[in-house]
């Protein structure tokens, strides 16, 4: 069996209840995108998924392990993630921060050739190869996002999680990596997990759609079904109006209800 | 970026410091040219070179690597290009454990109490920091840290100064602070150098998550880094490299800060790769520092400490204005 599962999760900050219990399942071969307003737990969710938090209460499993209990390289090497915003703190060049992402594998020798084939297979899934040689604080928005998600995909990972991979994208590189990300999910049978704000891409890219409220599940299920307008009138407070046109599923953001 | 390749700048730094050794046993205030090294069996220069010169070269080479990896491995750490064992208060810190023990007289009684005193020191500033810095680790937080470290340890210094009853004690304390390699003994680099070893063997262990934390703390641990083994390793391994370094000559600031600074550009920025480069850029840059000094014309000796402080603090200075955009 081959699944990553969240069973009745549950974190506190403080007062403040981030995670009340949450459940679901992941299976891979799936885009799942999770949405939410700000504060919801979408984060705090997926970092819990990758093992690098523990919940207070609950259990995150990987096929029949307990993710935590991995050994740390272990689940790196199961696990990639991508952080919100993710820093990148020296001037290295392209290759040496893709590179990076064999950190899992690094034996006491350093890179071998077998991580020398997996880092230019992320680059050129990417489209990065070019930039290689780039020193990555010249890199535009779009191609240091293109880089940052070839430095997680050099592990080759099972499951890819990523912290709202597409804010600070133009249109063009969104979709770009929309179907980068289906691709990795459909084609070679990663689980994909990533957080979004855009509902429009998240009804576009997602084969599921898992929506979270005050560190709730509120619904989780097939895109057009789970962004219905009543879930999100809950969610967000807003009023939206999704219709099927001729180019697919198109949701509308028409004004903010009071609640 | 044209990085060269870290071999042949290894090799580099290797042949210039044979070089500045030998300088290093020729130079000072009585010469010992190289002509005379071969007929001198019985002369008293011999005297001079084994028990002066050797370990003034060796104590100089071995605290320029010390200062020189430390820096570059806190530097990696903070991801933050201002850190050092100086600017960070870490070498402060050191000196106050070490003049405390002076002071309380309990190191004149046993050899190794002072260098104990002083690695207890840094273990504290270091640990300090790094419980700031798992809060956040901004520029800001780490120079602000070691703005309060820096001022806690010198007033600690100036107590006990203040009250010390020797004024013997009191210019023999103030003398060593100032940092130097003068008058070293081959029981100082036997105290100093095993310490120095072992410390930078903590952080050459550290540099595969230090090159990971170039992504981040988040970016590293799910790579499977465990930050709480690095952040031991790194305590220990400073705590000995900068306590042995301050015990045994006092306080010699910004070698750690400028050598990962000049190593950088050669070589890349990737952390774990700057370690040994620049301990062994730091050898360099101590003792070609402690073989000038020794050439200056003034009467007594200028300290080596004050002399790189000299040349640092103009340094730091630019390299905060160009950092200013990041610091803001």
């Amino acid at each position: 069996m081959n699944r990553l599962a969240a069973e009745n999760l549950h974190v506190r900050l403080g007062a403040k209840r981030v995670l009340d219990g949450v459940a679901a399942h992941f299976a891979p071969g799936q885009v799942t995108a999770i949405i939410g307003p700000n504060g919801a737990g979408k984060s705090t969710l997926l970092s819990c998924l990758a093992g690098l938090r523990a919940p207070d209460q609950g259990v995150v499993k990987l096929d029949d392990d307990t993710v935590l209990s991995l050994p740390a390289r272990q689940r790196a090497q199961r696990i990639g993630f991508l952080p919100q915003m993710p820093e990148i703190a020296w001037a290295v060049d392209v290759r040496t921060l893709v590179g990076l992402g064999r950190t899992p594998y690094i034996g006491a020798r350093g890179l071998s050739a077998g991580d020398d084939e997996a880092v230019a297979r992320a680059l050129s899934v990417t489209n990065t190869t070019e930039l290689s040689h780039r020193n990555v604080m010249t890199l535009s928005g779009g191609e240091r996002a293109r880089v940052l998600i070839a430095r997680a995909l050099a592990g080759e990972p099972q499951w890819l999680l990523a912290d709202e991979p597409l804010t600070g994208l133009d249109p063009g590189f969104q979709l770009d990596a929309a179907e980068l990300f289906r691709a990795l999910a459909h084609d070679d049978k990663r689980g994909i997990i990533i957080t979004l704000h855009d509902l429009h891409m998240a009804l576009r890219m997602a084969d599921r759609v898992i929506v979270l409220a005050a560190g709730q599940v509120l619904a989780d299920g097939e895109p057009i079904n789970a962004l219905a307008s009543n879930i999100l009138h809950q969610a967000y407070g807003v009023e939206t109006k999704l219709t099927v046109g001729a180019h697919g599923p198109v949701i509308e953001i028409l004004n903010r209800r009071i609640k | 970026m044209t990085t060269m390749s870290p071999h042949r700048i290894i090799a580099v730094l290797l042949i210039l410091l044979v070089m500045l050794s030998a300088v290093s046993l020729i130079v000072g205030k009585v010469w010992v040219p190289w002509n005379a090294w071969f007929t001198l069996s019985d002369d008293p220069r011999w005297l001079i070179i084994l028990e002066l010169r050797v370990p003034r070269t060796i104590l100089g080479i071995a605290i320029g690597f010390a200062l020189g990896m430390t820096g570059a491995a806190l530097q990696g750490y903070t991801r933050n290009p201002l850190a050092d064992p100086g600017v960070l208060g870490v070498a402060a810190l050191a000196a106050l454990g070490a003049v405390l023990t002076l002071f309380l007289g309990v190191a004149t009684t046993t050899p190794w109490i002072l260098p104990m005193g002083a690695m207890l020191g840094a273990l504290g500033g270091v640990a300090t920091l790094l419980l700031l810095a798992g809060a956040t680790s901004s520029i800001l937080t780490f120079i602000l840290a070691g703005a309060i470290l820096n001022t806690v340890a010198s007033a600690g210094v100036a107590l006990a100064l203040s009250l010390s009853p020797n004024p013997w004690a009191l210019n023999e304390i103030v003398n060593w602070l100032m940092g130097s390699l003068v008058d070293r003994s081959n029981a100082d680099v036997a105290m100093t150098v095993p310490l120095i070893v072992v410390g930078c063997g903590f952080l050459m262990l550290t540099a595969r998550a230090l090159d990971a934390l170039t992504l981040g703390e988040d970016g590293a641990r799910s790579m499977g880094i465990n930050l709480s083994v690095t952040r031991i390793l790194l305590a220990v391994g400073v705590a000995l490299t900068t306590g042995a370094s301050v015990a045994a000559t006092g306080v010699i600031g910004f070698v750690g800060l400028v050598t990962p600074h000049v190593m950088r550009p050669l070589l890349g920025a990737r952390p774990g790769a700057l370690l040994i480069p620049s301990g062994l850029a730091g050898a360099v840059l101590v003792l070609a520092g402690d073989i000038i000094v020794r050439l200056m014309p003034s009467a007594v000796e200028i300290k080596l400490g004050v002399a790189m402080a000299v040349l640092g603090g103009p340094f730091f200075l630019g390299l905060l204005l160009t950092q200013r955009r990041r610091v803001a």
